[in-house]
């Protein structure tokens, strides 16, 4: 289980989120833009911290305002999609792969690396530069690259909306595939109820900084109410379910 | 004339210099990284006034910097005598404090060129690594430090090619003795006062002049080399 519980104001934005989502699957965070989706999952990979609350998974605790606890994101072992790759561009893609890996003990990765090239379809890249590839070649790249660190919890912050629709097409079976054959809880930060449709399993619904609902997609997929005007218009603010 | 091979102290003058920018450089790169660090990332009360100072040579006469060398560090000077008395350093009057002297005028450009390359860096990609697993040190060397490469060649080059002109601070730290501290420039300087230098003179000219241009065009094809490797055309296998 991954218990979220954070609040911090940001210029005058106020973002105050609880929720838990299973240790399986893939959570989708979903919400218009500013609805302090990013802000959120920066907190969980340790990127920005939390006035308030504790951030734990499975029982370990990553923060907690009380007791003092922050730890630094690179002891979280929290692996991080960005939405623009982010992939180094002086390694190649096999040394962008290993970058993490490399520095997790044998016994504490459940990955290895064959698997992860195979199961991405990268296998034929290894020796280029970030460069020459194609988007959905960087995505999937940053996608094992952020895998191979054996990661407790995978973040995923819009991962193919910086790509057009034929490499999201692309791209996205990967991630179906992923969150099958690897069992590891992924939040995945979108603002596309498309992905969400395709992808998620559970569904936090953010607006304003709050969560407004969340619950297994079967439950909450049928609601329209708040489906259907997010997925286009940005600023919608979210009806709260009673 | 005596022709066109350089004398036995032409030579010397030509290797000392070498050895001396080499030095300065080399000794100035560590601490230049820290200072185009601290004027490039961080946010601290007085950044302006660091910045300026370490401008200064770049504007001041070089005999000033000299001199202050000399006052500072010289045998009777304050850190001077502190170094000498606890470390048995001495700088004055030797290589050592030619190189100090040529590392002091050439370090502006360094931590400009640093400087640069650093602000070039995107920080995007440090907190990438950071989670990743890497800690901040390692960031630096596995991330940052590489993405500067271009800027620290091209840094290293230019302070290198500064410091082989170096005339002024030398001259008035370590004076001109041939052989200890009598660089390029000085020997230069010394044929020009004596009759019969010409000849000389022009030699030590055209080295200079070639080792300047060598610096410059070295500088040029090592930044066009590192662009193409990042674009990733020198990949050898599609």
């Amino acid at each position: 289980m991954i218990r979220v519980d954070v609040s911090k104001t940001l210029g005058g934005f106020f973002i105050e989120a609880a929720f838990d989502a299973p240790e399986k699957g893939i959570t989708a965070l979903f919400g218009p833009s500013g609805a302090g989706k990013t802000s959120i999952i920066n907190m969980v990979a340790g990127l920005l911290q939390p006035k308030q609350g504790s951030i734990r998974i499975n029982g370990r605790c990553l923060f907690d305002s009380r007791k003092g606890i922050d730890l630094p994101p690179e002891r979280r072992r929290v692996g991080y999609v960005f939405q623009d790759g982010r992939l180094f561009p002086h390694l190649t893609v096999r040394s962008n792969l290993t970058f993490g890996m490399r520095r997790v003990t044998r016994t504490s990765r459940y990955v290895g690396f064959e698997q992860v090239i195979g199961l991405l379809g990268i296998g034929h890249l290894l020796d280029r530069r970030p460069a020459t590839l194609s988007g959905g070649e960087k995505q999937r790249v940053a996608i094992g690259r952020a895998l191979l660190c054996s990661p407790t919890l995978l973040l995923m912050d819009e991962p193919l909306a910086a790509l057009d629709e034929p490499r999201k097409a692309e791209v996205m079976p990967f991630i179906t595939r992923l969150a099958r054959e690897v069992a590891i809880p992924i939040l995945y930060v979108t603002h596309a109820w498309q992905e969400i449709q395709t992808l998620a399993d559970t569904l936090i619904v953010l607006s304003a900084g709050r969560v407004a609902a969340s619950g297994a997609l079967d439950q909450l997929g049928g609601n329209s109410d708040w489906s259907i005007p997010a997925a286009g218009s940005v600023a919608t603010p979210f009806p709260l379910p009673s | 004339m005596t022709g066109w091979m350089p004398t036995a102290i032409e030579i010397q003058a030509l290797r000392l210099s070498l050895w001396v920018s080499m030095w300065a450089v080399a000794c100035s790169l560590p601490l230049g990284i820290a200072i185009a660090w601290l004027l490039a990332r961080c946010e601290f009360p007085g950044k302006t006034l660091l910045d300026g100072f370490v401008h200064l040579p770049l504007v001041l006469p070089p005999v000033v910097i000299g001199y202050l060398l000399l006052v500072l560090l010289g045998r009777r000077g304050m850190i001077g005598e502190w170094l000498h008395g606890n470390f048995g350093i001495t700088l004055a009057f030797n290589w050592k404090g030619a190189a100090l002297a040529a590392g002091t005028m050439a370090f502006p450009l360094l931590v400009r060129a640093l400087r640069l390359s650093l602000e070039g860096v995107d920080p995007r990609l440090e907190v990438a690594a950071r989670t990743l697993g890497a800690g901040p040190l390692r960031v630096f060397f596995t991330i940052t430090l590489p993405l500067m490469t271009p800027g620290i060649i091209a840094g290293l080059l230019l302070a290198f090619a500064r410091s082989l002109g170096e005339f002024g601070a030398t001259i008035t730290f370590v004076s001109n003795i041939a052989g200890e501290t009598q660089t390029l420039p000085l020997a230069l300087y010394t044929l020009t006062q004596v009759p019969d230098g010409e000849s000389g003179a022009l030699r030590l000219c055209l080295i200079s002049i070639g080792i300047a241009m060598a610096a410059v065009v070295a500088s040029e094809m090592v930044s066009r080399w590192y662009a193409r490797r990042l674009k990733g055309v020198l990949r050898e296998a599609r």
